[in-house]
């Protein structure tokens, strides 16, 4: 065996090693290294009762109610097993809109309501011009009715 | 046989790689230039708004591929050093330290642009989220890779533990590139798929690829131009390099 072989070897069982190990932390870190908890996860008790922790899900449609005289929002996020009633206060960014998805940081207070601190919005990986959407959108509709009227 | 792999290592000897390189350098940088200059074009007046982002979104063309290239250079350098280290060639560690600062320099336009672009659409300029620290990290793992080459005078160990230290972060990429699809993330999935599916309008995806040929062909011109001044530092005591100088001096 020539002692570049020997090198090669090295080196590919290092590699080996090292992607074994990474993929066993990984694996054990699985929970903790998600960004937040869906609503589903929050009804099964895994998200902390008495911490901060962030919630994810989409803002249920005709949910959002906006109280007058201050900047106090409420609605509800859904992952469409679960909802969630969320309560902010302060200034949400632009993308938030309902059916959109969302990402509140805060605690569950006694009565099962989610008081929020922080919201940011989270957008999909899809991108396409206006007239796209709104043709996809019609479609869609159209289809659905023809399921419904089926029915 | 005998003969491809007589020509596949001449060029692994500084000596016959820098001329190469040389010659190589003004091609890419040709194409660097209109490549850019095509896919700029077509990211600002071209490419249709988006249905939810409007304008916002055309970071996009800068921000996806600058963080394709800083994955990519850095498994490119994992590579050179793998060579390095199993045949002791001594390119190898010069095209790892060329490539460097350009990998450095894209992990860092992708965060910076990242961060331009999660402030208006996400709220934020930052979060903690696996796909943003991972690649964090890659941007760190650049630095310390370039400074502990620096650290250490005696060039071979220098190389060595520069390999090393290379070859270590490599599982880096992978956490980078799967984040989104294993954990729950702030960062959206992502839109180019492996299994060849896209969801994005054409005329944005092909904007998208220009702009990613650009940065190739932005990065190996830089490396090569890089290349050539490692070679001459490292091979000064060298009778070609003595006679090239000599030339000019």
């Amino acid at each position: 065996m020539k002692a570049r072989h020997k090198r090669l070897i090295l080196v590919a069982a290092g590699l080996a090693i090292l992607g074994l190990a990474t993929s066993l932390v990984l694996n054990a870190l699985e929970g903790n290294l998600s960004y937040f908890f869906s609503p589903t996860e929050v009804a099964e008790g895994k998200a902390p009762a008495d911490h901060v922790f962030r919630l994810g899900g989409m803002v249920e449609k005709g949910s959002v109610q906006r109280a007058e005289g201050d900047l106090t929002v409420r609605f509800v996020v859904t992952d469409f097993h679960k909802k969630i009633p969320v309560a902010y206060q302060g200034i949400l960014p632009d993308l938030f809109a309902e059916g959109q998805g969302v990402i509140a940081q805060g605690k569950l207070n006694a009565d099962g309501v989610f008081v929020a601190d922080e919201v940011l919005a989270k957008h999909d990986e899809n991108y396409m011009p206006p007239e796209v959407a709104a043709a996809m959108k019609a479609g869609e509709k159209a289809r659905m009715e023809t399921t419904a009227a089926g029915n | 046989m005998q003969n491809r792999l007589i020509n596949w290592f001449k060029f692994s000897s500084p000596a016959t790689f820098y001329p190469l390189a040389g010659r190589l350098a003004p091609i890419f940088w040709v194409l660097a230039i209109v490549l850019i200059g095509i896919g700029l074009y077509m990211s600002f007046f071209v490419a249709p708004v988006d249905y939810k982002q409007g304008d916002g979104y055309r970071i996009i063309f800068i921000h996806v591929p600058a963080s394709w290239m800083s994955m990519f250079i850095y498994i490119v350098m994992a590579g050179w050093s793998a060579i390095g280290l199993i045949f002791n060639t001594r390119l190898s560690a010069m095209m790892a330290q060329a490539l460097a600062p350009t990998g450095a320099m894209f992990a860092f336009v992708s965060l910076w642009t990242g961060s331009f672009w999660g402030k208006p659409m996400w709220g934020t300029w930052w979060v903690w989220d696996a796909r943003i620290t991972s690649e964090l990290i890659l941007l760190f793992l650049y630095l310390g890779y370039m400074a502990l080459v620096g650290a250490i005078d005696d060039r071979r160990r220098a190389d060595r533990a520069g390999a090393i230290l290379l070859l270590v972060g490599v599982v880096n990429v992978p956490i980078i590139y799967f984040s989104v699809k294993w954990w729950n993330t702030l960062h959206q999935g992502a839109t180019i798929k492996m299994n060849g599916q896209t969801s994005m309008d054409e005329t944005m995806l092909q904007t998208m690829l220009i702009m990613a040929l650009g940065f190739w062909a932005y990065s190996i011109a830089a490396a090569m131009v890089r290349v050539r001044a490692i070679i001459l530092e490292r091979e000064m005591g060298a009778t070609w390099v003595r006679e090239l100088i000599g030339d000019r001096a």
